[in-house]
């Protein structure tokens, strides 16, 4: 991709705008529904940074995976867990909020020195420009074959561990000792999860343990 | 990058130290759960920057920064899937998302 200087220029400032003031946004909303919009708005403004940087698969791969599965994923999440609970209040919350951002203050000041004292090797040597998308695929079947590989089995394995940690199955009988579960957790496992509850009935109460 | 690069390498990795920063204080600092979660997309998405901007300025020719960058976001595909299915779970035995009551293993 080649553009002109200028263009490029302003391509990057407004597209550090959209990120920098999104992620704000995403860790200061009350609303968390539009906290995960414009978690969605700086993943595209990170995909639009690396299309500057011409590596349109990378950015390819960050809509499809980053817009398209995780934050979908956590909108999902949001649906399932909106119940709107008024929080304890906690002492010392301001003081806590100043403190870690004093912490991050700082952290950021230590990333910029490192970032603008370095001599960093420039120029360095000529990019490849739109033969990025060969130059992966020859990584990732030659010396990044195993890392590849196990990607593939990290993923099916966080694929089987969701579906089990997220499934509501209760069994009736303890599967190890053979006791009797507790009615509660079987009244709750079919009790569908977004419907008001009713209040919980004294019989039950009293034959819990 | 051309030699007369028209973006400093520089202000990307600003970017990037800016998105991190604003991912830890989220992280630390987050009353809800999802919202922690997504602090650490938001980090994640930081240091893919940084990985990049190196492999674009002084990689040019063998790209590894990308190929760490596609490493990096199938593992944070992996760990949102996992990190909401614990989530649901947690919700669905202490019936909140508020992280301060999430204190089972404090000594």
């Amino acid at each position: 991709m080649t553009l002109a200087s200028s263009t490029q220029q302003v391509c990057f400032l407004v597209l550090a705008a959209v990120v920098v003031g999104g992620s704000l946004g995403v860790v200061l909303l009350p609303n968390i529904v539009y906290s995960a919009f414009l978690l969605g708005g700086v993943f595209l403004g990170v995909a639009g940074l690396y299309l500057l940087l011409n590596a349109s698969f990378v950015a390819a791969a960050q809509v499809l995976v980053y817009v398209g599965a995780v934050n979908v994923l956590i909108l999902f999440a949001i649906m399932l867990v909106n119940k709107r609970e008024a929080m304890a209040e906690i002492p010392g919350l301001a003081l806590r909020r100043l403190l870690s951002g004093l912490v991050c203050g700082g952290l950021f000041a230590l990333l910029l020195r490192v970032a603008f004292t370095t001599r960093w090797a420039l120029p360095g040597p000529l990019p490849v420009g739109e033969e990025a998308t060969i130059r992966i695929g020859e990584h990732l079947f030659s010396d990044y074959l195993l890392p590849f590989e196990l990607a593939s089995v990290l993923l099916l394995m966080a694929m089987i561990g969701a579906i089990v940690l997220a499934r509501r199955d209760v069994f009736s009988s303890d599967v190890i000792t053979g006791e009797p579960a507790d009615q509660g957790l079987i009244e709750k496992s079919r009790t569908p999860l977004l419907l008001e509850k009713p209040a919980p009935t004294p019989s039950l109460q009293e034959t819990a343990p | 990058m051309s030699p007369d690069a028209a973006i400093p390498l520089q202000a990307f990795l600003s970017v990037a130290a800016l998105l991190f920063c604003t991912g830890v204080w989220g992280l630390i600092n987050s009353r809800n759960a999802v919202r922690v979660l997504m602090s650490i997309e938001l980090m994640l998405n930081g240091v893919n920057i940084n990985l990049m901007a190196f492999s674009s300025y002084l990689d040019g020719q063998l790209i590894r920064g990308q190929v760490f960058t596609i490493f990096v976001i199938t593992v944070a595909a992996a760990e949102a899937a996992v990190g909401l299915a614990i989530l649901l779970s947690l919700y669905r035995n202490r019936e909140t998302v508020d992280m301060e009551r999430f204190n089972l293993l404090r000594w």
